[in-house]
């Protein structure tokens, strides 16, 4: 990918700031989500609570499920490829879909690498839980960097870890003496030119959205007071009682997140949220976020 | 006897700050020298001499001026004098019509169509000469940007490549599907500036603006 492609790639990213990505499993879904406000929608067959209630291998969705959605709405369409599966990648960029999520989610094609993402024309979001997860990723392509909050739990506290994690290590980074980035980079395995380019910018070089675990309006304006610059949301709409009036919710209290009365408004009435998974109750090897390093 | 109050004059540049590429226009205006504002709610439009609709997503933006009133408040202000601005989403909102949906603003007579490209692979960069607002060729980013198929008689089209036109405007109003705030050229917020009776600076060009120029307004470390 030239240059110019990757600078393309992350203004898209940069449009979608203050916006809410909807997780969809079909084309009435999608329409719900564009209706409701959503920036974008994530096409897959399962949302993650699914995938995790059935196990087995999850895989990149059905192509032509992808494409009904991209045919039934007219903002931008992302699906998800299994961590390290350049083919499914290949497949999802000749669909000519907007965004591929490198995704934890499904069951990773390959345990040492990540995709190669400077291949491709097509954009990239991934997930991380620190800064050095991060900035590997963006030194691999990527173009927009999500949390890795725990996906399908409707549980927002691996999220803000993630957040906060990045946030400290980025104020540490800005006050750092220059000769100690080395070291730093060395600890935390960040790739060193990012690092003096974060340290510059005084935040990651791309946008941040929240992602895993985000059930409610309060946790979406949780997400971007900690300041990420946007938020998807999985299992938390479609998995609720009245997912269109939560997903109008959401979007609602993204935007406004400073607003206490806002996102109160929001949040009345809204029906039951999905139901949720205490982290310490899921065996270990269960565990989506610590797929891919 | 009757008394007149006159108010000061309206000089503040306002950014609708719901959704989008909020920042990346603020960070133009800063260069400009100009005092801007965020606008996120009807109180927020009291004495913008102008209004910048941002890059964004269009369905998005609209679902939230309606919920939160601001239709109504943009329109009230725009009766006063305030001008409008849209860049690619922003244009859309406020398009007289748009191809198979409901419009929104409905403040300058053209007919738009959404996504008139096609996915984020055929997003692209170039460059056009606008001749009423720079004497220099000005870059141009398209961002799955919609096309203008046509406009009204009271509409001047500012830039038209091959099948669509890219930017118009009429007496209050200019679209733009391309986005100015993604690339370092000041030339059309100069422009926009001038339109609402302000004094810009009056440089065309940041030498030192890169695509992390924005960044600087949403930083989490200082």
């Amino acid at each position: 990918m030239d240059l110019k492609r990757y600078e393309l790639n992350v203004q898209l990213a940069q449009m979608l700031k203050g916006g809410v990505i909807m997780d969809v499993t079909n084309v009435e879904q999608a329409k719900i989500a564009e209706e409701a406000g959503a920036v974008a929608v994530m096409a897959l067959e399962r949302v993650p609570a699914d995938i995790r209630k059935d196990g087995g291998v999850a895989r990149m969705s059905d192509p032509a499920m992808i494409a009904e959605i991209k045919k039934a709405v007219t903002i931008p369409v992302m699906a998800k490829a299994r961590i390290g599966h350049f083919v499914e990648a290949q497949l999802l960029e000749a669909l000519r879909i907007d965004y591929i999520d490198e995704s934890e989610v499904l069951t990773p094609a390959d345990e040492e690498c990540h995709i190669d993402k400077t291949k491709f024309s097509i954009p990239f979001v991934c997930g991380a839980r620190n800064l050095g997860e991060a900035l590997r990723r963006i030194a691999e392509g990527a173009a927009m960097i999500r949390t890795k909050g725990e996906a399908g739990t409707g549980n927002v506290v691996e999220a803000v870890r993630h957040m906060r994690t990045m946030n400290r290590e980025i104020r540490q980074l800005a006050q750092m003496p220059v000769e100690e980035v080395t070291g730093f980079a060395k600890t935390n395995g960040l790739p060193y030119e990012l690092a003096l380019k974060v340290r510059e910018l005084g935040r990651l070089p791309v946008v941040n959205f929240a992602a895993g675990g985000i059930a409610t309006p309060a946790d979406a304006a949780l997400m971007m007071q900690l300041g990420c610059d946007g938020v998807f949301v999985g299992s938390g709409i479609f998995k609720s009682a009245d997912p269109a009036r939560r997903a109008r919710a959401i979007v609602k209290a993204t935007a406004y997140f400073n607003d206490p009365q806002k996102v109160l408004e929001a949040s009345l009435g809204l029906g039951e949220a999905m139901p949720g998974l205490e982290i310490g109750q899921i065996p270990p090897e269960q565990i989506l976020a610590k797929r891919g390093w | 006897m009757s008394v007149h109050f006159i108010g000061p004059q309206p000089e503040i540049v306002g950014v609708l700050d719901l959704q989008g590429g909020v920042h990346e226009h603020l960070e133009h205006l800063e260069r400009l020298e100009l005092p801007y504002r965020r606008v996120k709610e009807a109180k927020d439009f009291e004495n913008l001499a102008g209004l910048i609709l941002p890059g964004g997503e269009s369905t998005c933006l609209a679902r939230l001026l309606h919920i939160f009133g601001l239709v109504e408040a943009i329109g009230r202000h725009a009766g006063r004098g305030m001008k409008l601005w849209g860049t690619c989403a922003g244009a859309i909102l406020l398009a007289t019509q748009v191809a198979g949906e409901k419009n929104c603003l409905g403040l300058i007579d053209m007919q738009i169509e959404r996504n008139g490209f096609g996915s984020q692979l055929d997003s692209f960069h170039s460059e056009a000469l606008i001749e009423a607002v720079s004497p220099a060729p000005i870059p141009l980013t398209f961002i799955r940007a919609p096309k203008i198929r046509s406009v009204g008689k009271d509409v001047k089209v500012l830039l038209r490549i091959d099948d669509y036109i890219a930017a118009a405007e009429n007496d209050r109003v200019v679209v733009t599907v391309f986005h100015p705030e993604l690339t370092g050229c000041l030339a059309l917020h100069r422009y926009f500036a001038l339109k609402c009776g302000l004094h810009p600076r009056s440089e065309d060009v940041s030498e030192d603006w890169d695509t992390a120029s924005w960044m600087k307004l949403a930083r989490i470390a200082s």
